[in-house]
């Protein structure tokens, strides 16, 4: 029964792909299954965002002692319908002195890969849209167009704030790449495969009551936080969104969008969020993997949101707590405390797997990157750049 | 020739043409970026999924970015060159692009190391260059690393401020030299 | 040590967020249209024009003097003149306006009007739910729906209008004294046929 139920999309497909090749040539069938996954895929992420974009101006509310949008419908279910309709009717606003070309494009570029970066990650058991060898490297590689989107918006709006917000946008996702990339390798070195699916399947079965997953370890609790942090800066949450700096630059490079333009932005963000936090949750929290072993019979892909949501929570819960960082504390952050520090994870996660098992590794991996976090920590508040600044006139 | 090599031909064979002949320099870079990115995609056509993604990773994810900067930093993004595109001396410039180009086809062409794989096109999977690059080619891979690294730490040390510096940068700022208002 | 203050200030939106769902009084804010905050005595929107007694023809305050008109720094009030007089809280005839309109999506509520009218003819409004769809029928404002009641005023600043009443009273009576001592100086001229408008109420 419960494996039915863990199969029942899969089986779903199959069947569907089945009636269909009634209809149309035996050669189609990839291509249908995997029409009929990416559709699948794209209806239920899109769902995500409508709802998270709910829970997060709930939340925030509920952070500031507010009630958040409760009007719309019951508790403020339809809000995101609202937003919707509003987005689709609002008239799309294109500066005269827009590069028109490149102005229409960049949407595009960002909202395309950040659907194509969902391909890869598995949501359930047997259930991936395509599963590549080098799925990870897949990952990342399409991440990297949408910093090439954020500059064409950026730039071809013509205006100052776009142009400075996509400026910061870009060295952000630049200098922060490194350490998301850095704290994922430590899981290829464990896992020894690319591949998103195998790397899941490292992270399933339990030992006594824990199960198997990377962030039960020193290395992968270090490389698990190094990557949540990497993965806020890349996908411009707070509290590393400067880019767009509501209080400063407006919105930096989408202030000239309106309309549903804007919407594709938003979308891309969001999306862009999910599929960081799938990706880390597929390297660290094993996937759709259930956590407890008497839990087991709850289908894979529930496991798989349910982490997903928690993981988006406490991102909004994050964006609620903490100010903006300024320019010089995010850089010197990502160079000077991230990057050494997930190369010191880099080395600890090599010593966990050369040292025999047992509490030796634990202690000396643990007593590494502990000593790394204090040191690096401890050098970054007294050198001040993370604590007061002075100035030269405004004081 | 199938409809997607011809698709990703078009696409790499028109953003080189118009990474040459736009006037505007970020748009030469994005096309520039565009021919990478559909190079990427004929590398994927062929199989390669290691070099195919690298090449996204690298050069559109990296290479291209660095470009846009480079033009953003050092000259406006609107200054365009007023005269025609072509100078008087397009004529030699272009013999000399066809005789390179000759010169690289014939040499591929006449070589041996692709005469098998013209029949039997081999597959590189992942894995097996994972394998190589961690046997065969294994000191290359890891002077690489280091190299990498190396520069990686070096760029941060550079970005760092000295003590002592910062400390002299600050000294002049005393109070006594701001006009009290 | 580093990280310290991240899970201080995380504990502290987390006990906000769990806090305002059981504790309601955390919720600092109002749902607006079933809730409502009462409005401070120094509440402002528009102008309106006081009259007292029952009629508001007869009894507006105002005497048509265009002070007001004058001295709008966004020039929204407009005002005629009518040619027939009618007697004032005293007694005494004053002019009174024909035309007096307020524009109020030009008012920028600054009260200006207020400060320099002597006759205390015009107060600022506390209603501040005017949306309209139609710009020109139901935000330029006449005569007849200015007007409001001097209880009005009372009901909605009541401390300034008893001090505008007390004020009004002391002077009405000090012109009632001038006049009957003129009346007994002389005893010649009979008092004009017209009772003087009742002293403002409340």
């Amino acid at each position: 029964m419960a494996e039915k139920l863990d199969q029942i999309f899969v089986q779903a497909k199959h069947e569907l792909v089945r009636w269909l090749l009634c209809h149309v040539p035996g050669a189609w069938a990839e291509v249908l299954s995997a029409l009929l996954s990416i559709a699948t895929l794209l209806v239920a992420f899109a769902a995500l965002f409508a709802l998270t974009t709910l829970l997060e101006r709930k939340g925030l509310g509920r952070i500031q002692n507010r009630y958040g949008p409760n009007r719309v419908g019951p508790f403020g279910l339809l809000q995101p319908v609202a937003d919707g309709i509003k987005a689709l009717t609002k008239e799309d606003v294109v500066p005269r002195a827009a590069d028109q070309v490149v102005h229409f494009i960049a949407p595009l570029v960002l909202v395309v890969p950040v659907f194509l970066a969902l391909a890869v990650l598995p949501v359930g058991r047997n259930m991936v849209v395509v599963d590549l060898d080098a799925g990870l490297l897949f990952f990342f590689a399409v991440g990297a167009a949408t910093e090439l989107s954020v500059f064409m918006a950026g730039w071809s709006s013509r205006n100052k704030y776009s142009l400075l917000g996509a400026m910061r946008a870009i060295a952000q996702m630049i200098s922060y790449e490194v350490p998301l990339i850095l704290s994922a390798v430590t899981v290829v070195m464990m896992a020894g495969s690319l591949s998103t699916v195998r790397i899941v399947e490292v992270q399933a079965g339990f030992s006594g009551w824990l199960p198997h997953w990377h962030v039960l370890t020193p290395w992968g609790l270090a490389g698990f936080l190094l990557f949540l942090i990497a993965a806020a800066a890349e996908a411009n949450r707070c509290p590393f969104d400067l880019p767009e700096g509501e209080s400063e630059i407006i919105a930096g490079y989408y202030i000239e969008y309106s309309g549903f333009k804007f919407a594709l932005f938003f979308l891309g963000e969001y999306i862009g969020l999910f599929a960081v936090s799938g990706l880390a949750i597929t390297l660290f929290l094993g996937g759709w993997t259930a956590p407890l072993p008497f839990v087991q019979w709850v289908p894979s892909y529930v496991w798989f949101f349910l982490k997903l949501l928690s993981l988006i929570a406490f991102f909004i819960w994050v964006r609620g707590t903490l100010p903006r960082l300024r320019m010089d504390q995010l850089m010197s952050f990502a160079w000077k405390f991230m990057l050494p520090l997930s190369l010191i994870n880099l080395l600890a996660a090599g010593l966990w797997r050369f040292l025999p098992e047992g509490l030796t590794r634990w202690a000396f991996c643990s007593l590494l990157l502990a000593a790394a976090y204090i040191g690096l920590g401890r050098s970054l508040v007294q050198r001040r750049n993370l604590g007061r600044r002075t100035y030269r006139f405004a004081e | 020739m199938t409809a997607d090599f011809l698709i990703l031909s078009l696409l790499t064979l028109v953003g080189a043409v118009a990474a040459v002949s736009l006037r505007n320099l970020v748009h030469c870079a994005l096309a520039l970026a565009a021919a990478l990115a559909g190079l990427a995609g004929l590398y994927l056509h062929l199989q390669a999924q290691f070099v195919g993604f690298a090449q996204l990773l690298v050069y559109v994810g990296a290479v291209a970015i660095l470009i846009v900067f480079a033009i953003l930093l050092t000259r406006g993004s609107d200054s365009e060159p007023d005269g025609p595109p072509a100078t008087r001396g397009w004529v030699p410039g272009a013999g000399l692009a066809a005789a390179a180009a000759g010169l690289v086809v014939a040499a591929i062409l006449s070589s041996r190391a692709l005469a098998p794989s013209l029949q039997s096109s081999p597959e590189a999977p992942v894995r097996a260059i994972g394998e190589q690059l961690m046997t065969r080619y294994v000191l290359a891979l890891e002077l690489i690393g280091i190299l990498l690294t190396a520069a990686l730490i070096g760029a941060v040390i550079i970005a760092m401020t000295l003590p002592s510096r910062r400390s002299a940068e600050h000294k002049p700022q005393s109070r006594t030299s701001i006009p009290d208002l | 040590m580093l990280g310290e203050g991240i899970i201080k200030g995380l504990a502290e939106t987390g006990r906000n967020f769990l806090g305002s769902y059981f504790e309601p009084d955390r919720l600092v804010t109002v749902q607006y249209p079933e809730e409502r905050l009462p409005a401070p005595e120094t509440a402002r929107t528009f102008p309106f024009l006081v009259y007292d007694g029952d009629d508001w023809q007869k009894g507006l305050r105002c005497v048509a003097c265009q002070i007001c008109e004058k001295e709008c720094p966004p020039q929204c009030i407009y005002i005629v003149k009518d040619i027939t007089k009618k007697p004032d809280y005293i007694g005494k005839l004053q002019f009174q306006p024909k035309v007096f309109d307020i524009d109020l999506s030009v008012c920028m509520s600054c009260q200006i009007c207020v400060e320099v009218c002597p006759f205390d003819a015009i107060k600022m409004d506390v209603e501040f739910e005017l949306s309209t769809t139609d710009r020109f029928g139901r935000l330029l404002l006449h005569k007849a729906e200015l007007a409001k009641p001097n209880e009005y005023y009372h009901k909605i600043h009541p401390a300034e209008a008893a001090e505008v009443d007390a004020r009004l009273a002391a002077e009405k009576a000090k012109a009632l004294a001038k006049t009957q001592a003129d009346a007994a100086g002389k005893s010649v001229s009979p008092k004009p046929a017209l009772k003087p408008l009742a002293p403002a109420s409340g």
